[in-house]
């Protein structure tokens, strides 16, 4: 039996239309919930493709996974401790630079991610080209280049969805190399930290982010979160307070 | 693994990676991604340059210039309130006479069953009454405010708002986030006290909270609107009516604005002292919104769920008024008993009874303060139907009213404590009895403050 | 490293260019968000308008509009960027 049930986060900087798509991709079928214990508002919907269910979260905007802020902390912990099947991360195609910088954070969590170049409608006037065949080879993952407002490209991403989740794309994320003595403490790192959390978490990351002092993260490890209990929001009118 | 071994392994390994880590380790890891990012988009970005300028920048200079900056925000706000009031009058107008025609067929089709008049009264002229009331007041402006406000904030302009006032919430001792959750006000209060959660510091978000009420909400707008046209800008007449009515309901925003700037002011100076926070404000790029979605978005989203609530609410409130109205304690029914009762104290605000308990079983929700106003003037006196502005207006003044009336309770309204959502929010948020207490009480106070002070002021320079 | 050059980010004035040498940013937490929007040593801002109360002003970063406050670019030291 094949599953046909798949968890999709939805990631990126504020401001990146990352609601659009999420609207686009879940119509109406979606809900406001809260994270528990957490003070950030969330959207949760489905959608279905190919035979397939999604459930696909529209985690809160996020500059960073580096714990400076409640969001960010709900985002690093989805990723972390509910293992979605696929990270979507939106990228804005008219500052890619700064978007980038989130994108390939994600990479060092998980491979399993496809990029979502979107706003290319808003880059073409402003005279700005990407190469998404070329970005593509060099992040290892698939960039799927959109225009959610215009609903274009929204098939190809959906196929390339299809695509990962059962199996036909492997990834093979970048992997950022970082000075020799950060390179050197992580190596002397990394054993010591599989053999404490095992497989199940990325080894190198965790690292990286102990190296930085993150006692946040810490934490989290040391209690996961538990597994959310739906909690419908009472709040449909709240709008976008991403936009801001 | 036990649960403590495992903590003690982790702790280990951060003292491990401490004695590893060099000084500056943040600022190599950021640089080595950001130069990684840099050098992605050297080899996949081609940038054509001066295809066509910054529009993003362009509109900036004028939008957030030092001479056009505030008059346009002003200019702005009157321009959707000026389409709010003039679309809603033509709206409310003919909802109001639908809501009519079908309540004389509701009457008629009692009396072909030979239905008692107190089932009539409870359900024709109670619920149904008083909940076409609430929707032919509240859906018309709702129907165009939502949609405006939408199409200005997915342009893009919100931020500009917050980078613009930042000065004056930093001055006050206030989050510059603040004027964002405020713009949040303007649509529903009960939504903006969940959207001060984007204030990460405490004190500041509480500041946030306690003073949020101060910006009129969606179920305010239609009273304010309807006051000043009915007596503020009584004396004019066509288009000149609506702009002096746009004229003194911005004046109340921007009244709710300086109030709100104040009490954070001194609150920060005395319940919640501290300087505050830093933060980074992003200015995104303008973008032209999908404007069919946008409406349609915002309609479904905010205006029927707003009205739902206000209906849901409406109805029990409009039996209850209704029940209130004609059960009768001696000679007098228990709604007049209880607005004697309040008279003498309303009268020193510049009020009456009625306002003020109509105020106070309005608790649950703004939107049906003024209905149940209504209902009690025509309870207490002749079932005349309303039919029209000025019919209203006469019901009004038969009551005593007089433009000072109009304006206190126009600052009551807009000054008064947040409604039961609000408040039910509050304490969701704060998980303090306490501070749910001074979101309740400061308003309240510094309502009858003011419209104390301006009752007096008209008196004693004679104005009324 | 021409380190007797820098000072800070608040002194620029309007159309200005300026690389990051060092940022001094007291609050860890406010520092490492100016990291995470670009605001890295050796990075580039391009000084925009100022807010029409004198404060903040607005700066180009990565393709990025971000205001700050003078409380921070005090403390982001580096040059003033002299071509074109």
């Amino acid at each position: 039996m094949t599953r046909t049930n798949y968890t999709i986060a939805l990631m990126g900087n504020p401001n990146t239309g990352k609601s659009t798509l999420f609207n686009v991709l879940t119509g109406l079928r979606q809900h406001t919930g809260n994270w528990p214990g957490k003070t950030v508002i969330r959207a949760e919907g489905e959608f279905a493709h190919r035979g397939a269910t999604y459930r696909i979260v529209d985690l809160p905007g996020t500059y960073s996974l580096y714990s400076n802020s409640a969001d960010e902390e709900v985002a690093r912990d989805f990723l972390l401790f509910e293992r979605p099947d696929l990270t979507i991360v939106v990228v804005d195609a008219t500052a890619l630079e700064r978007n980038l910088n989130l994108a390939l954070q994600v990479l060092e969590i998980t491979g399993r991610v496809i990029v979502a170049v979107n706003l290319m409608d808003e880059a073409k006037k402003k005279g700005i080209l990407i190469n998404s065949k070329k970005l593509e080879n060099k992040l290892g993952v698939p960039v799927v280049p959109i225009s959610a407002r215009n609903k274009e490209g929204i098939d190809k991403l959906m196929n390339t969805v299809d695509a990962m989740v059962r199996g036909r794309i492997k990834t093979n994320p970048l992997s950022i190399q970082y000075s020799p003595e950060i390179e050197q403490a992580i190596s002397k790192l990394m054993p010591n930290i599989r053999e404490t959390v095992g497989d199940a978490y990325p080894a190198r990351w965790i690292a990286l982010r102990l190296l930085d002092g993150d006692t946040s993260l810490l934490a989290a490890l040391k209690q996961p979160p538990q597994r959310d209990t739906k909690e419908e929001g009472a709040y449909a009118c709240c709008g976008s307070v991403e936009s801001i | 693994m036990l649960a403590a071994d495992r903590s003690n392994r982790f702790d280990r390994l951060l003292e491990e990676a401490q004695t590893l880590t060099p000084a500056d380790t943040r600022e190599q890891i950021v640089t080595a991604i950001f130069q990684t990012s840099a050098a992605l988009c050297r080899e996949c970005v081609t940038h054509r340059h001066n295809v066509k300028r910054d529009r993003t920048e362009q509109i900036d200079r004028i939008v957030t210039s030092k001479r056009w900056g505030f008059p346009i925000m002003l200019a702005l706000l009157a321009a959707v309130l000026y389409m709010t009031i003039a679309g809603a009058n033509v709206f409310s107008d003919s909802l109001a006479r639908l809501f009519g025609t079908v309540e004389t067929y509701l009457t008629m089709a009692f009396q072909a069953i030979h239905a008692p008049d107190w089932l009539h009264g409870l359900i024709v002229l109670g619920l149904y009454r008083g909940t076409a009331a609430v929707v032919s007041v509240m859906l018309p402006p709702m129907a165009i405010f939502f949609p405006l406000f939408a199409l200005l904030e997915n342009y893009g302009y919100l931020p500009r708002v917050a980078f613009n006032m930042d000065r004056l919430f930093k001055k006050t001792g206030a989050h510059g986030k603040q004027s964002l959750t405020m713009a949040m006000g303007f649509g529903c209060n009960a939504a903006a006290i969940m959207s001060t959660r984007i204030i990460e510091s405490p004190r500041e978000r509480m500041l946030a909270i306690l003073t949020n009420n101060f910006v009129p909400c969606n179920g305010r707008w239609p009273t304010l609107i309807l006051l000043s046209s009915l007596f503020m800008a009584a004396g004019y007449t066509g288009g000149w009516n609506t702009l002096v009515t746009a004229a003194v309901v911005v004046a109340m925003v921007l009244f709710g604005i300086i109030v709100t700037l104040a009490v954070s002011w001194i609150l920060s100076k005395t319940a919640l002292r501290g300087i505050p926070t830093h933060y980074t404000l992003e200015l995104p790029p303008y973008r032209r919104p999908k404007i069919m979605e946008t409406i349609i978005r915002a309609t479904l989203d905010k205006s029927l769920y707003v009205l739902k609530r206000a209906v849901t609410v409406a109805a029990p409130a409009a039996i209850l008024t209704w029940v209130l109205g004609n059960v009768h304690v001696g000679d007098t029914t228990v709604l007049a008993y209880l607005a004697d009762g309040l008279d003498p104290f309303a009268k020193v605000l510049g009020l009456d009874g009625y306002i003020l308990l109509a105020f106070i079983l309005g608790l649950p929700a703004n939107e049906i303060v003024f209905p149940i106003l209504l209902m009690g003037y025509l309870s207490a006196g002749a079932l005349t139907e309303v039919d029209g502005l000025s019919s209203l207006k006469q019901i009004l003044l038969d009551h005593g009213w007089t433009w000072l009336t109009a304006l206190n309770m126009m600052l009551f309204s807009l000054l008064h404590y947040p409604c039961g959502t609000t408040l039910v929010n509050i304490y969701k948020e704060t998980k303090s009895v306490k501070w749910t207490f001074v979101a309740f009480a400061l308003p309240t106070a510094i309502a009858i403050m003011v419209t104390f002070a301006t009752a007096q002021l008209a008196r004693w320079l004679g104005l009324v | 490293m021409a380190e007797r050059n820098d000072c800070p980010l608040s002194r620029m004035k309007q159309g200005d260019r300026f690389r990051i040498a060092n940022i001094a940013i007291p609050d860890p937490v406010l520092r490492r968000r100016l990291l995470d929007l670009g605001f890295v040593p050796g990075g580039e801002i391009e000084v925009g308008q100022k807010s029409p109360l004198g404060d903040p002003t607005a700066y180009r970063v990565r393709g990025t509009t971000i205001a700050l406050r003078k409380e921070e670019s005090n403390y982001i030291y580096g040059e003033r960027i002299n071509n074109d």
